[in-house]
């Protein structure tokens, strides 16, 4: 074999594995859309979505998923509350107060929190963190969507306080020289100058904290308590829509409504985060050209 | 001198691949309800250990048994409910002739957090309690605290026994915390003072109290007599009287060894 057909072949042999992820994720939304789709025709996109009883596996079935859907929307919200003050004071911290050679090494230990795996969180939540604010409210029990979200925000901690932290550094440096040397104070120009130049990168980091956050199941199916009623209150057990397909699938017999509607679930759920990338690439973007001046 | 090494170690795997197929030369195929799965997983290990047979167990759920058997595609139907008329007719139309072995007796005891002072309640606390009507302790002669109603998920073996024969199919109430396994209701019951929720027979201790149900208190011998409400029997269903292999191996799940496995499986021995 001479050089140049050997290089044609890597490069196809290049090719196709580079394909192969954009394959994998075609055929993922053709298998979700083909075994949950079938459910919105049988309930009614209305009843499904809007329903409020979620009583898969009795006879007559009640597939109402808007329990579901609050909760996971509720302690998305509640992690962010809890991870947005803190990530974005963190990393305001890091990229102008905190000496480099400090830096280098808390940005990486920060980032090994997103290399801990999710049961650990769990296991934190259920053992630690659940007694604890059961005994502080006074609640007849631990397991809430107070205590998921606490754990979600730990849990999308990394991710907000990595990419604002990038988004603050990029912006320009004559930006800050500027602001100083305008009589500025060190606080004038983070918050009028740095902040708001950094704004759309810092969404891009909180819609992909909040990604993280909704699509997180170990941690919640361990720690928030799994009601299906409508949450009426954080300090109240919920479930959302991750750990509902992850409680009930194993023994869904394949194809029935049940199962459908497990999938009918994952498919929102999909929407949901398919659209938080969407905007976090906008903004990107949005961010890059502001920075860039173009 | 890699490559040699290479070379011997795919022969040594494909040789190891032909005295595996050549050795075990009868096969038994077991299929079916997942609550069956761990006694005939047990089982079959320890058969194979002693036997030269290979034997492969799945779970899939009671119908999915049932239906492999109908279909003739197993040699053992694990179900943990008794056959339907249905499917007994589909079997005979298909040249099938099910036969029902009972291979152990599942309880589902009643447990409560130790301090609460309530130590026996009816089938029917039971279902006002899960049914949301009876929130409050207080309402049964307990102490003024809210009932934490603690089940199972619902597509789990166990919630489905329970919810026939407690609940009467009725709906749980939605505020139910939902925990995905028996130690994880453990668990919760434990650490949740004014909790209720339900486990097998086999994870019964100290950290939780079982509740007398209709007045009978739940253990292997009330269980197994049928005193104890709450109770179902497991079965294996085998194509017509089983022979050979399929014979031997349900004589040794009834056999006091295999019903000694049952137990350590958490479930209710027949003798």
């Amino acid at each position: 074999m001479d050089w140049k057909t050997k290089e044609k072949l890597i490069k196809y042999i290049l090719l196709i594995f580079a394909m192969s992820s954009i394959m994998f994720l075609t055929g993922i939304v053709i298998v979700l859309f083909r075994e949950g789709l079938p459910i919105f025709y049988k309930i009614g996109i209305i009843d499904f979505l809007f329903g409020q009883e979620w009583y898969p596996t009795y006879d007559p079935a009640s597939f109402g998923i808007l329990p579901l859907i609050s909760a996971s929307v509720l302690v998305t919200l509640g992690a962010m509350i809890f991870a947005v003050p803190i990530g974005l004071s963190t990393s305001v911290f890091i990229s102008y107060i905190m000496p480099k050679s400090i830096k280098n090494f808390i940005k990486p230990t920060i980032e090994l929190l997103a290399g801990i795996p999710s049961v650990i969180y769990g296991l934190f939540g259920m053992k630690i963190l659940g007694p604890f604010l059961k005994d502080i409210f006074g609640l007849p029990t631990g397991l809430t969507a107070l205590t998921a979200s606490i754990m979600l925000g730990i849990m999308a901690l990394p991710t907000i306080i990595s990419l604002s932290e990038d988004a603050i550094t990029s912006v320009p440096k004559k930006f800050r020289d500027a602001s100083l040397a305008l009589g500025g104070t060190r606080w004038e120009t983070i918050s009028k100058v740095i902040l708001p130049t950094a704004s759309s990168g810092i969404v891009t980091a909180i819609m992909l904290g909040m990604g993280r956050a909704i699509g997180e199941t170990m941690t919640v199916l361990m720690v928030a308590g799994g009601a299906s009623a409508m949450p009426k209150s954080i300090l109240k057990p919920v479930r959302p829509m991750t750990a509902t397909i992850a409680a009930e699938m194993g023994e869904t017999p394949v194809g029935s409504n049940h199962y459908q509607a497990l999938f009918g679930i994952a498919i929102v759920l999909f929407i949901i985060t398919l659209s938080f990338n969407i905007i976090a690439d906008l903004t990107r973007k949005r961010f890059y050209k502001k920075v860039s001046g173009k | 001198m890699k490559k040699n090494l290479l070379i011997l170690l795919s022969f040594v795997m494909v040789m190891s691949l032909f005295t595996g197929v050549v050795g075990a030369q009868e096969n038994l195929t077991i299929q079916g309800s997942s609550t069956v799965l761990p006694i005939a997983q047990k089982a079959a290990e320890v058969y194979m250990e002693n036997n030269n047979v290979n034997i492969s167990v799945r779970g899939g759920g009671s119908g999915n048994g049932i239906a492999a058997l109908i279909d003739g595609t197993t040699d053992i139907a694990d179900a943990s409910r008794f056959i339907k008329q249905e499917e007994v007719d589909n079997a005979v139309a298909n040249g099938h002739f099910p036969v029902p072995h009972r291979v152990a007796m599942d309880g589902i005891a009643v447990v409560v957090h130790p301090d609460n002072p309530i130590d026996k309640l009816t089938l029917m606390d039971i279902k006002q309690i899960y049914t949301g009507q009876i929130e409050n302790w207080r309402e049964l002669g307990g102490a003024d605290q809210e009932v934490v109603v603690i089940s199972r998920d619902s597509s789990s073996g166990t919630f489905e026994v329970f919810n026939e024969i407690a609940v009467e199919g009725e709906r749980v109430t939605p505020s139910a915390l939902l925990q995905a396994s028996n130690g994880a209701v453990k668990d919760t019951v434990a650490n949740t003072k004014g909790a209720i929720g339900y486990v097998g027979l086999g994870y019964l201790d100290e950290s939780i109290k079982a509740t007398k149900v209709n007045g009978v208190f739940p253990n292997n011998s009330t269980v197994a007599s049928g005193k104890f409400p709450i109770a179902r029997p497991l079965f294996m269903f085998t194509d017509g009287w089983p022979e050979g292999l399929v014979a031997d191996f349900i004589n040794f799940v009834l056999s006091a060894e295999g019903q000694k496995m049952v137990e350590e499986q958490g479930y209710v021995p027949l003798h």
